[in-house]
């Protein structure tokens, strides 16, 4: 097994999908020639040719469309739209046709789509080169969202998402591309959809997130783990569906839970847990849930982006808070 | 050459082929617009600045000095000429590349530097200087563009507007949705497409399938003209006359100026990946500033040492801009709440209330 980093894991998943399943094609913007503008597509031109591995116009909404055509068809696409932030151009592709397709066919046509795109903030991008749009698309019955935190993680979820017979929004958190590295095996697996991971357990109090801001988390949780303080981290891993479940079962153990996201606050998905917790497990609860998250603004400029990114100190603070409470 | 009634070749590039006045090697291949002596020598100082400031913010990224940078190298000659032919009460929707062309058309080197820096001040115009807000979200400019020339039509007012894009840009709904308003509309829009032959990795023969670029503005009854984006000569003479019909009431134009992006996409793009050198060797040779430092020579307008003076000049002017830019404060770690509605709301007020920044890394 090799130590890969996460855009490593991201390109031997997509070698791996592509050498086993024929209909798999990946296309977008620079993904061809110069494999990506983060290399997560780099040498599959050169395995796979120029029909299965394509660079396309500048054009989200010709990306995503002509995938949804694709996949009615019977192919695989990987799109990728190069940052989430310029998913918008493909907004109206993404919810009201691949969300749709299936509805408004009553299953005679369906997407299974895998749309590739990184997100999140804190490594100085210009503008728009940094959002995260996870609540908009959980907001779109009929597409998935899944976010990895991790290379093993990230390898075995895009294969699920591949797989799955709906359209999938499979969201890279690109702060991590690069910052961790762990064995990865060879070959296919699969994680499957919808179920989130406790990455660390704890008895306290439970953090929950996902994708970009769990190593946070996990530092966090380190840092009250010296103050005594036991916690317990849940990676959701699919954003949408979300898995009510697992939330539930540690939140009844902890009594007590803080959701991290790095999108704004309201109606972030931050929002739908602290609603599933009042729902289902209210009379658990000792302590308000508490959301740590980016503000009720864009996101703004690096000179500034590390202020507005949930840190390790304002985790800390709302576990302690929640504990005291 | 202005395309306006349907021709009856299906061949484009019959109909469409770059307006040249000045070749590479910097002789005329046909009559020159009347421009004066010192407009022509401060054309050439002007493209100079923009190198200087080019090459200066690529080194500075490579410090970490600055962040992400678009270079402009080899697309001098379109952006300050076209910003030349626009009066300063015009506006310019410039995208993340035009920084020649914002120059010209007022905005202070030193916001410029800031740009990448990635400070709020950085690319916003003072408010005397009638520069939109920079796109980088490629073609979401243009319809506001078109917008804006039409509301000052509705308004009687007899001014031009102008606006850039990139090759890569044509092939977003946008630019088509932009260009069919503004044909449908006939509004006073001078359309400039910087066609520098990549958009990132992706070659001008793979973005579209058709032979240029140009004949998209005929598919709108949008009159469309393509132009040696390296030509200061041509480039005068076609953007001033776009610029003039479009105040005259005569409707918009599209140019595709065909130019060279010399230097990598951006700081964070190794175009070794996807493009030869020998084209990029080629392409050197067809450098607009070569090809004006030839002409003005050849009139007697230009000494070695005139020229040499300019680069100096330029240098410190850019050093000087540099300085300012850096000793500009960093904003409130807060700033980012003021700007998103006119008033806070509650819940902004509440977040700004506990918001707590985090120390300098
Ligand atoms: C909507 C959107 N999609 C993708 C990008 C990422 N991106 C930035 S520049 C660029 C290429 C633009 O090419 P072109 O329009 O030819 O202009 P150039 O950069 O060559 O000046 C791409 C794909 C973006 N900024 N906006």
């Amino acid at each position: 097994m090799a130590k890969l980093t996460m855009v490593q894991a991201i390109n031997q998943g997509l070698k791996v999908a592509m050498e086993s399943n024929p209909d798999v094609v990946v296309l977008g913007e620079d993904v061809g020639r110069d494999g990506g503008v983060f290399r997560a597509t780099e040498g599959l031109l050169d395995l796979f040719g120029n029909e299965r591995v394509v660079d396309t116009p500048l054009s989200e909404s010709g990306i995503l469309g002509t995938s949804i055509g694709m996949a009615v068809y019977g192919l695989r696409p990987v799109p990728e739209i190069q940052f989430m932030g310029f998913l918008y151009p493909a907004f109206d592709q993404l919810v009201s046709q691949a969300a749709r397709i299936r509805t408004r066919s009553t299953s005679r046509f369906t997407c299974p789509i895998t749309l590739r795109v990184p997100y999140g903030g804190n490594v100085k991008s210009p503008e728009l080169h940094s959002d995260s749009l996870e609540s908009l698309i959980a907001h779109s019955p009929g597409v998935k969202i899944v976010t990895p935190s991790n290379p093993y993680d990230a390898k075995g979820l895009l294969l699920a998402a591949i797989s799955d017979p709906d359209p999938v929004v499979f969201a890279e958190p690109l702060r991590l591309y690069r910052s961790i590295r762990e064995e990865v095996p060879e070959g296919w697996y699969q994680i499957e959809l919808g179920k989130a991971k406790v990455a660390r357990e704890g008895s306290d109090v439970t953090v929950i997130s996902w994708g970009s801001l769990l190593p946070t988390c996990l530092r966090a949780a380190e840092l009250a783990n010296e103050e005594g303080t036991s916690v317990e981290v849940i990676d959701l891993r699919t954003v949408s569906p979300i898995d009510a479940e697992t939330i539930l079962r540690s939140v009844v153990k902890t009594h007590r839970a803080v959701v991290v996201h790095e999108a704004p606050k309201s109606a972030g998905l931050g929002a739908e847990v602290a609603a599933i917790l009042a729902e289902e497990a209210i009379l658990d609860l000792e302590a308000p849930v508490s959301r740590v998250t980016g503000y009720d603004t864009p996101f703004p400029l690096p000179v500034v982006e590390r202020s507005y990114v949930p840190s390790d100190r304002r985790v800390l603070e709302a576990i302690r808070a929640c504990i005291k409470f | 050459m202005v395309a306006k009634s349907r021709s009856t070749t299906k061949d484009a590039s019959a109909r469409y082929s770059p307006v040249q006045i000045l070749n590479s090697e910097g002789e005329l291949t046909g009559p020159s617009p009347v421009i004066k002596d010192e407009q022509l020598v401060r054309t050439l100082k002007l493209m100079i600045i923009g190198r200087s400031f080019d090459q200066r913010a690529l080194s500075l990224q490579r410090q970490g000095r600055i962040g992400t940078y678009a270079p402009i190298s080899g697309q001098e000659a379109v952006q300050v000429v076209s910003s030349l032919c626009l009066s300063d009460d015009e506006w310019m929707f410039p995208t993340y590349r035009d920084y020649a062309a914002m120059y010209v058309h007022g905005m202070p080197l030193r916001d410029l530097f800031l740009y990448p820096m990635g400070h709020p001040q950085g690319g916003r115009a003072p408010e005397s200087v009638n520069i939109y807000a920079i796109s980088i979200s490629i073609a979401t400019h243009l319809p506001h563009a078109v917008g804006a020339a039409w509301a000052s039509k509705i308004k009687g007012e007899k001014k031009a507007f102008m606006t850039y894009h990139g090759d890569g840009a044509t092939s977003e709904g946008d630019f088509h949705e932009a260009m069919n308003f503004a044909g449908v509309f006939q509004v006073p829009l001078v359309t400039i497409c910087e066609n520098n032959g990549w958009a990132i990795s992706l070659p001008r023969e793979r973005q579209t399938h058709s032979e240029t670029i140009a004949q998209k503005g005929e598919a709108y009854g949008v009159a469309a003209v393509m132009v040696d984006g390296n030509d200061i000569l041509a480039l005068y003479k076609v953007i001033s006359e776009s610029l003039d019909r479009a105040r005259a009431g005569d409707g918009p134009t599209f140019i595709e100026a065909v130019t060279y992006r010399l230097g990598p996409h951006t700081t964070a793009d190794d175009p070794g990946r996807y493009r030869s050198q020998e084209e990029l060797e080629e392409m050197k040779l067809k450098d607009p500033l070569v090809r004006t430092a030839k002409y003005l020579r050849g009139l007697g307008l230009l000494s070695e040492s005139e020229e040499a003076e300019m680069w100096e000049e330029a240098k410190s002017l850019v050093g000087d801009a540099l300085k300012e830019a850096e000793s500009i404060a960093p904003p409130n770690p807060d700033f980012f709440f003021d700007h998103v509605y006119a008033e806070l709301t509650p819940n902004l007020l509440k977040q700004r209330r506990e918001f707590v920044p985090e120390e300098a890394e």
